[in-house]
This record gives structure tokens, sequence and C-alpha cells, in this order.
């Protein structure tokens, strides 16, 4: 049969058709080949939170609660994590960021490391059982002791100790983990006012009573 | 030749201020007491302590060595003894104290003999490299690179440039300037030797700012006079003066204002050939190398408006700042702050006890006047000047909003990290913003981020392995726990088998193989009764010990002792009551299985055989060889010794077990009465069955005790039999059956007696029918062998089965002749003489008293019905 015969639209469409025949089976067999495990968004999600596993946020570590949160929960429940990673999720998810929810914790600015008084530990690994980072080295009825550098200061060996020897130190500032700080923000939103008008109303009078 | 002079972009012309420490010529300092060295001076891992307390140290003297790689020795700079190794105030901007070695001075200045060498340009690269390093030279221009690595760069970099760095465009900093007039001419021989060191790049160029015209004349002068000299690569050194601008010290800016080349971002000078040193290193490589001197002094510019007098002095290394101020002057309360470098890129120090270290070229005491305090920040105005200031060509005033806001994928977007911290932008800034400081924290935050990210991708990986671990922990107990249950299956099993193994041929007795696994559990009865001596004498010592301390204690003890006590009694009483009954059954045990012996004649089988297993078999086999009646005394026997022994025990036991084994010695008791029971009914039965068996098999089968053995004899007999002779047999039978079976209905129990004669009855068509067939075959035979069969039915006695043959024989053929009405007729007779038998069976029951009586009457009720309806026929 001689195609130029055929109607035009009829030719129209049977070149139309046999185009999306040809895609569909190039886009499925794409999609069987190049197919993701997983959820990737989940892995983002979890390469944003702050992997201390602490728990605080209800779900049992840091990878649960990235799948809750692809699966449409809030992101303002990881307190270690704090107003930066809820801002780097938000960001990354394409929301607003919203305020850290008080109810599992509050941010702290100083960042916490466990410790064993080891005079008071009587050896019955529960600690060590808790700890998600098998960050606490021990064995039964021996002293334990936390390897602070693989500490994420979650807090989960402090309450099933029983007799209370874990306390949370800050972590010593040192030389390698020293920084300067950023000037005080207080000066930039007083910026609008001159030199002298920053003076309290003592030093105001003390120069009077110089003068 | 002229060296050609690329312009530096941005830059600022800050007053230079250096007048003032210029104004006194170079002087030696006296010896403190005390000395502080720092373990960490630079950048890099600090060093490592090589000293203890009390050890005393000469000048020179290594008191650290450099701890990996990325280290610096660190030297005594003069005699004494070491006071102290702890945390002291060291000249960093974070004002945290730090490691340090304190040397108490002895004021000789003692030093080692420093070992130097002729020639340094006959040394290979490599021992060059180690003997700046051990010299604990590091970078004395401001950040402190230890030298070594940077004379080392990687080998796929050919370095083609050498750049010493005489620049000191700070401010008030004129240690370099006056280093450059005193020791020009050892300038110039280190770098040569470090171009030998770097493998003689193809230029040496020492560039220095025209700020500083005696430095250059000295330079030229000395590099003329030093061409005379054989030193390799002298020709190749051009001293090369610039325009002064800040910051062009700076290695990249200075890279850039000689050779027009700009150092990649985040990128080495070594990448694109350039290896730079500050004069002041060069010198001290110089030194290290040729004279065996360590860096233990250098030359600090000591200025400021609160000093008496400003200058440079050689300073050896560890001196306190307090004290070097001293000696210049200091007045404490004219000074607005301390700071350590120059105006620009120094840092305050918060304690004045901080030491002079490598690194420290200039002590900065301002007064109020000299420099007062920042003007309060005001908003950014986007005038821009900071971006017009900076030499990398950054965006200041972007990244200052950047930094607010810690955006800091935007501000590494915007290459913070190229950002030197020259301050040039602060300098500039109208607001007088400290962007500085913003730059700083934001690179110090970004550097944190970076390295708390490295730490959760670890956690993770940690909490990772974890589950995984915890997994497979799960999963190998649950394989351990399937794997012992096979293996008890497979135990159990297995002593299933050896059980019956155990029985042998016979048929397996179920309570025969319990009784051979508990046997078999059980251990030697001597063993048994060591270890209930055991106990029992574990007990007695527990009980003496528990009495003891009783005795000793008082007050609340005494009572918890007391019940302890108490219970140690009870517990060897216990013990003690185990191993009587354990003794009496081991005695009892033996005449017991004798009992069995003679009461099976049987099997006069041995029980008395140690081993548990043979026991066992054997008394299985006793069992099985055992008629009924016999077992049951066997119980009862059994029975009656374990009454025995409940009632002991029970008389022994306390109080509160006394009921216990009441119940038990109760249940006994009733369980031997209903066995007494059981063994009259059977003893009762036992002669019927006896008569019986002899009755229906007269036969010598009936002698074999064995029922196989008796079955096969059966079997063979009846192969052995002609067709006929089988009929007979099974007549004979079916009789026997009848017989029972009558007997049996006579006896059995109202509801059952029905089923019973209904079976009576087919049995009764049986015979019949048997009897016919008997006489029809006979009747075939008969004329075949007439003589025989005479000789048969006259010749052997008859029984009474033969008998009975006999009659249903003629009965079978007096039928076959008969009419219908004769059938019939004979049928009455029959009946009316079966009758008779019962009315007699009857009577003699009624006379008797028997408890069938009642049975017979039906049998011949119905036998007087069944004549009445033949008769009606």
């Amino acid at each position: 049969m001689d195609i130029s015969s055929l109607h035009p639209l009829v030719l129209a469409l049977l070149v139309l058709g046999g185009l999306a025949l040809v895609f569909g089976a190039i886009l499925g067999f794409a999609a069987v080949r190049y197919k993701i495990e997983g959820n990737p968004i989940v892995d983002q999600i979890d390469n944003l939170l702050p992997q201390t596993q602490c728990g605080q946020c209800g779900h049992p570590g840091c990878r649960p609660y990235a799948e809750g949160i692809a699966n449409g929960e809030e992101i303002n429940k990881c307190p270690p994590g704090g107003q930066d990673t809820i801002n780097s999720i938000a960001d990354l998810l394409g929301v607003d960021a919203p305020e850290l929810d008080a109810e599992h914790g509050t941010e702290s600015e100083l960042s916490t490391v466990a410790y064993i008084r080891e005079d008071e530990c009587i050896g019955c690994t529960k600690c060590i059982q808790a700890c998600p980072m098998d960050a606490i080295l021990g064995a039964a009825k021996q002293m334990h002791t936390v390897i602070a550098d693989e500490c994420t200061g979650c807090d989960l060996c402090v309450e099933p100790c029983p007799v209370d020897c874990i306390e949370m130190r800050e972590v010593e500032v040192t030389m390698q983990n020293w920084k300067w700080q950023l000037p005080s923000p207080l000066a930039a939103v007083n910026s609008d006012i001159i030199a002298s008008d920053r003076q309290t109303p003592q030093e105001t009078k003390q120069e009077d009573t110089a003068a | 030749m002229s060296q050609l002079i690329y312009p530096l972009r941005g830059g600022v012309h800050p007053p230079e201020n250096k007048q003032q420490s210029l104004q006194s010529p170079l002087r030696r300092l006296a010896i403190p007491g005390e000395l502080v060295f720092p373990l960490a001076q630079h950048i890099g891992a600090p060093a490592k302590a090589v000293v203890e307390i009390g050890d005393r140290v000469l000048a020179g003297q290594m008191i650290a060595e450099p701890n990996g790689p990325f280290s610096a020795a660190i030297h005594a700079s003069t005699s004494g003894t070491v006071s102290a190794i702890e945390a002291r105030p060291i000249p960093h901007a974070s004002g945290l104290w730090g490691d340090c070695i304190v040397v108490a001075a002895d004021g000789k200045d003692e030093s080692i003999d420093f070992v130097g060498c002729e020639n340094p340009f006959k040394i290979d690269h490599e021992s060059l490299i180690e003997k700046i390093r051990h010299a604990g030279i590091a970078g004395m221009g401001g950040a402190g690179f230890p030298s070594a690595v940077k004379l080392n760069p990687p080998p796929n970099n050919n370095i083609d440039t050498l750049i010493i760095n005489g620049t000191e465009c700070e401010p008030y900093i004129t240690a370099d300037d006056v280093l450059m007039q005193e020791r020009s001419e050892d300038i110039i021989r280190g770098c040569t030797l470090l171009a030998h060191i770097l493998n003689g790049p193809d230029r040496i160029l020492i560039g220095v700012e025209d700020n500083k015209p005696k430095a250059i004349a000295a330079l030229e002068q000395s590099l003329l006079k030093l061409a005379a000299e054989d030193l390799p690569g002298i020709d190749r050194v051009q001293v090369v003066s610039f325009p002064t601008k800040y910051p062009s010290g700076g290695e990249k800016q200075l890279i850039q204002i000689l050779t027009g080349k700009e150092v990649p971002s985040g990128g080495l000078p070594a990448h694109i050939g350039i290896v730079v040193q500050n004069v002041g290193t060069t010198v001290a490589i110089w030194e290290a190398i040729k004279h065996g001197k360590p860096l233990i002094e250098r030359i600090t510019t000591v200025v400021g408006e609160s000093l008496k007098e400003q200058g440079n002095a050689i300073v050896k290394l560890g001196s306190p700042s307090q004290f070097v101020l001293e000696q210049f002057g200091f007045q404490e309360k004219s000074c607005a702050r301390l700071i350590a470098g120059g105006p620009m890129m120094g840092f305050s120090l918060p304690d004045s006890r901080a030491p002079i270290v490598k690194t420290s070229n200039c002590l900065l005491v301002p007064s109020h006047q000299e420099m007062p305090d920042p003007a309060p920040a005001q908003a950014c105005i986007r005038c821009g000047h900071c971006a017009e200031a900076c030499p990398a060509g950054l965006l200041p005033q972007q990244l200052y909003w950047y930094a607010q806001a810690k955006e800091h994928d935007r501000l590494l977007a915007h290459n913070l990290m190229d950002c030197i911290e020259c301050g040039a932008c602060s300098f500039v800034c109208p607001s007088s913003i400290p962007l500085v400081q913003y730059y700083r924290a934001s690179k110090g935050e970004i550097r944190q981020a970076e390295i708390e990210k490295e730490k959760s991708d670890r956690s993770r990986q940690r909490f990772e392995f974890r589950q995984k671990r915890i997994e497979r922990a799960e999963a190998e107990k649950e394989a351990k726990r399937l794997a012992r249950k096979k293996a008890a299956e497979a135990a159990k099993a297995k002593a299933a088998a050896n059980a019956g193994a155990a029985k042998t041929a016979p048929a397996a007795d179920p309570v025969a193989a319990a009784m051979a696994r508990v046997q078999a559990q059980q251990s030697d009865p001597a063993e048994q009764l060591a270890k209930l001596e055991r106990a029992v004498n574990n007990a007695r010592n527990r009980l003496n010990s528990a009495e003891e301390k009783w005795q000793q204690a008082e007050g609340d003890q005494k009572a918890k002792l007391e019940s302890r006590f108490k219970q140690a009694q009870l517990r060897l009483q216990d013990a003690e009551s185990k191993l009587h009954d354990f003794k009496q059954q081991s005695a009892g045990q033996n005449p017991a299985p004798s009992n069995p012996t003679s009461a099976s004649p049987t099997t006069p089988l041995n029980i008395d055989s140690d081993d548990p297993i043979e026991r066992a078999k054997a008394k299985a086999q006793q069992r099985l060889s055992m008629s009924p009646l016999e077992k049951a005394e066997n119980n009862l026997s059994s029975l009656n010794d374990r009454l025995k022994k409940a009632q002991e025990k029970a008389s022994e036991a306390d109080d509160d077990k006394r009921a216990a084994m009441e119940a038990a010695v109760e249940k006994l008791k009733q369980k031997k009465t209903s066995l007494e029971k059981e063994i009259d009914e059977l003893k009762a039965q036992a002669p019927l069955k006896e008569n019986t068996a002899t009755a229906e098999t007269p036969v010598d089968p009936n002698s074999i005790d064995d029922p196989i053995e008796r079955a096969k004899a059966k079997a063979m007999q009846r192969l052995n039999m002609s067709p006929a002779e089988k009929l007979q047999n099974s007549l004979q039978a079916l009789q026997t059956r009848l017989a029972k079976a009558e007997e049996k209905a006579a006896s059995a129990d109202e509801d059952r007696r029905p089923a019973m004669q209904a079976a009576v009855e087919k049995l009764q068509e049986k015979i019949k029918t048997v009897e016919q067939e008997i006489t029809e075959f006979k009747a075939q035979e008969e004329p075949a062998k007439p003589a025989e069969s005479a000789n048969e039915s006259s010749g052997i006695p008859l029984d009474a089965a033969s008998a009975a043959i006999e009659k249903a024989k003629a009965k079978a053929a007096a039928q076959a002749q008969m009419s219908d009405s004769e059938k019939h007729a004979a049928q009455v007779e029959s009946l009316q003489q079966r009758i008779q038998k019962a009315q007699q069976r009857l009577d003699k029951a009624t006379e008797e008293g028997n408890d069938n009586v009642d049975a017979f009457r039906l049998g011949l009720e119905k036998l007087q019905a069944k004549l009445k309806e033949l008769e009606s026929e």
C-alpha cells in the first residue's frame, strides 16, 4: 500500500502514534533500568540531621525521623540540630522554616558530652546498651568510660545508670576548636544612632562632673 | 635586569608609623628569670615535650620534638632548669591557656655545642629538610607555617621561582627592615641555600617595599659583595623594590606583584611553581644549617606610645611579653591595649605574661590617643569602598550580609575562604563595621560545621553498624536456639531408638520403654548415694556455720540469722531423709526382682544385672511373657513397696508436708485395692480359660506356650490338612467360639446381651453352612474313597468334634434327600431338642442359683418362639 495515498490526517495520526510508542518504550526501559531504590529525599534529609540518634523527635534514630519528614511530618522536632537544621531542611523541601517545637526540647548553645565518674561506676553495662553510638567502652564489672570524640551528647546513657554516675559536661574549648565570635548584633541594630548617644546615663553624668 | 612589577589590585595606605621603632639601634635584651615555651607555637600539631620537670637544659637544646610532619621542634633559648610543664597564657587570639614548658633561667646562658657544616650546598635535599625540621623553624612572618613542609613541595610541582618576602607592609613593624639592614649577607646566603633545597629555581626574588631604602641598599650591597664568592645560584638572586601598599606583604599578593600570577582559590603557591619565605625565616634556616644553631631568638619590634623608648630587640624566645615591655620602659597606665602583631592583623593579648614566640614580630602597646577604641559600627551604606580595597577581589559587603545571616553556602560561593583577613575592608569602611571579625567568625563556623558534618557522618556509620551488629546477634541467637531445639529432638529420637533396641524382638510395651528411659537416665546407684551423702554433708556444714553466725550476731541480725539457721536445719533434714530413702530403696531393690522371676516360670531371666538398660530389657521381656494375672500381681507388689515407703516418708515429714504425703498414701492405697480386685477377677477367669483352651484345642499347639509358636504350629497343621479336614477344623473352631460366645452372652451385662446373642446366632448360622459344606464335600469324596473314609471314621477315636461332624454329615445327607415338609419337620425336631437342652440348663442354673438364670430363660423363650414360628408355617 502506498503511504502517500493515505489521508494526511491518518498519516499524521500514524506517525504520532508510532512516535508515542517508541518514546514510551524508551521511557519504560529507562524507568526499569535506572530505578532508584528507596526515596532519595530521605537520604538528603538524613544528611542534614545531626545524627545524635537521641530520639527526642520521637523516632528511634535520625533516619526514621528523616523518613517521617519525607512522609509529611513536621520538620521542627530536632532540638540537637536546632534552628540551623530546621532552616536547611526547610530550604531543601522548599517550605517555610518553623520555630523549634519546644515540646521536644530546647536547643542548647553548648554541645555536651557524657562523662562517667569512674570512681562511682559499678560496671553494670546499662549505659553501654543504651548508647546508640557505641561510644562507651567497658565490660561487665569493669569501669566504663566515654569516648568523648564519638559521643554526640544525646543524653540516653544518663537515665539508665543505676548509680547516677554519668553527667553531661560541656565540650571544653581548646586551641583546636576555638573560633572567633561574630560581633554582637546589637551594635548593628543600634547603628542608626551616633556614638555619643550610646553612652549610659551614668557615663554622661561622669563626663559632666569631670567637665 | 630589572624585574617587572605588576600592580596590586585593591589595597590601602594606612599611616605607616615605622619611624618610631627605627629611632634606636637594635639591642639585645637581657635574659628573663623565667622563660615559657608554648608547645603549640604554629599551625599544625603541637610539639611533644621531651624534658621533664627538674631537667637542666642548655640554650639550643631541644625540649620538645616535632609531633608529626606538620610540626616543628622547640628549643630552650637559654640555660636553666625545667620548673614546670603546665598551662600558661599563650599568645593566641582566644586568650586560652596552653601547655607550656617553663624554664627557670640560671643566668649563665650556657649553650650546647652547635654543630655547623662547612659547605651546606653539598648536603642532599632530604637531610637539609630534616635539619630545618629539627631546628624548629617555622614561618616568622606571622602564621608560623613549618618551613620544612613549605620547602618540601609535592614532587609534581616544579618550583621555578623563589620569593624572599621582605615586604613588611604592616604599620609600626620594622623587625624585618632591621634584620635586612643587619643581616643582609646571611639573607643572600640563605636564599641561595633555599634555592639549592628547591633544586635551583630560575628566579630568586627578594621583594622589599620602597619605604625601606636602607634595607634595599644593604641587600644590594651584600649581593654585589657575595657575587665574588662561590655561591651557587647567586647570579639569579634579585632584589626587587615596589611601591608601598598594604597588604602587599601577603604571600598571595606578593606573588601577584612580582610574577603577575594568581594563586588559585584553595591552592598553594607551590601549585603555580612558587615558594615564598620570609627574610627572618631565611636567616634562621641559614643559621640552622651553616652554624647548627636552632631557632631560639628573633628580632621583635617593641613599639607604642606607652613605652618610654621604642625600638627593635633581639629577644630570646620564651621571654614573657611583660618582661620585654619592661625593658623598654612600659607604662601600663597609658596603654590602651597590648597587641601582638601589627595594628591591621594583630590581635589583643589579654595577658601580658604571654611569651614571645617564633611568630612574634611585634609588640604594640599604643596609648589611648594613638589607637582609640573603634568607633561604633553603623549600618552598611553599600558604598562599595570595601570591594575596592579588597586585595583578594572579593565582595566584602556581600560576605558581610551572608555572614550575618549565617548563610554558609552563599559565603562559600562568594569565596570567603580566599579572604586573607588583612583588614583593608574594615579600614576603609565609613560605617566602621568590623568586617574582618565577621569573616573570621564565619570561617570558624564553617570549619566547625565541616567538623560536625564529618562527625555526624561518622555517627551515622557507627549507628548503622551498631544496628547491623545487633541484628546479626539476634539472628545468631535465633540460629543457636534452633540448633539447640534440633539437637534436643535428635537426642530424643536417639533415646527412643536406643529404647527400641533395648526392647529388641518382642513388641514394644510403652510402659516398659518409659521405665527403661527413666532407668537409663538414672545414674549408678552408688553414684547417687554419694551425691546424696554429699548433699547431707553440705547441709550439715551450712547448718553449723549458720549456727555460729547466729550465736555471734546481735540485735536485728540475730532474727535474720535465726531464720537462716532454721532454714539450714530443714534443709539438712530433707537431705537426710532423702539419703535414708535411697538407702532403703537400694536395699529393697535387690530382693524385689526375685519375686517376678519366681512368679514367671517361662523366663528365668536375671534382673539383677547392673546395666539399667539390660535390667529394663529383662523386665520388659518378663512382662511380655507374663500373663495379665502375673502382671497385676507384680504391680501389686510394687505398689505395696511404694505404699510402705510413702507411709514412712509421711511419718518422717514435717507438718506441712505431711498432708501431701498422706494424700499420696491414700491414693496408693486406693490403687492397691483396685489392683487386688482385678487380680481376683483374673484368677476367677484363669481356670475357666484354661479349661476352654484345653477343650477347644486338644491338639499339640495347645501345649506350646508362646502364642506365636502356637499360631505357627496351627498354620502348619492347616497347610498339611486336606480340604475336608480344614473344613472340619473350622467347624471345630466355630463351635468353640459359639460355646464361648454363649457363655459370654450369659455372663454379659444387661445392655450388651442383645449384641452377644446376635453374635451367637450368627455363629450358629455359620456353623450350619460349614456343616453343609462338609457334608457336600464328603458326599463328593466318599464314592472315590469309601474304604478310606470308612477306615477314617471307624479307626480314629472320635472326639466330640468329629462326633458333631458325623452328626452334621448325617443331618446334611438326610436333609439333602428330604422334601420341604420333611425338612421343616426336622427343623422343628431339632429345635425341640434344643429347647429341651436349654430347659435342662435353665433348671440346672436355677438349682445352682446362678446369676445367669435370666439369660438362660431368655434364650429358652427365644427358641420356643422360633419353634412356634416354624410350626405355624
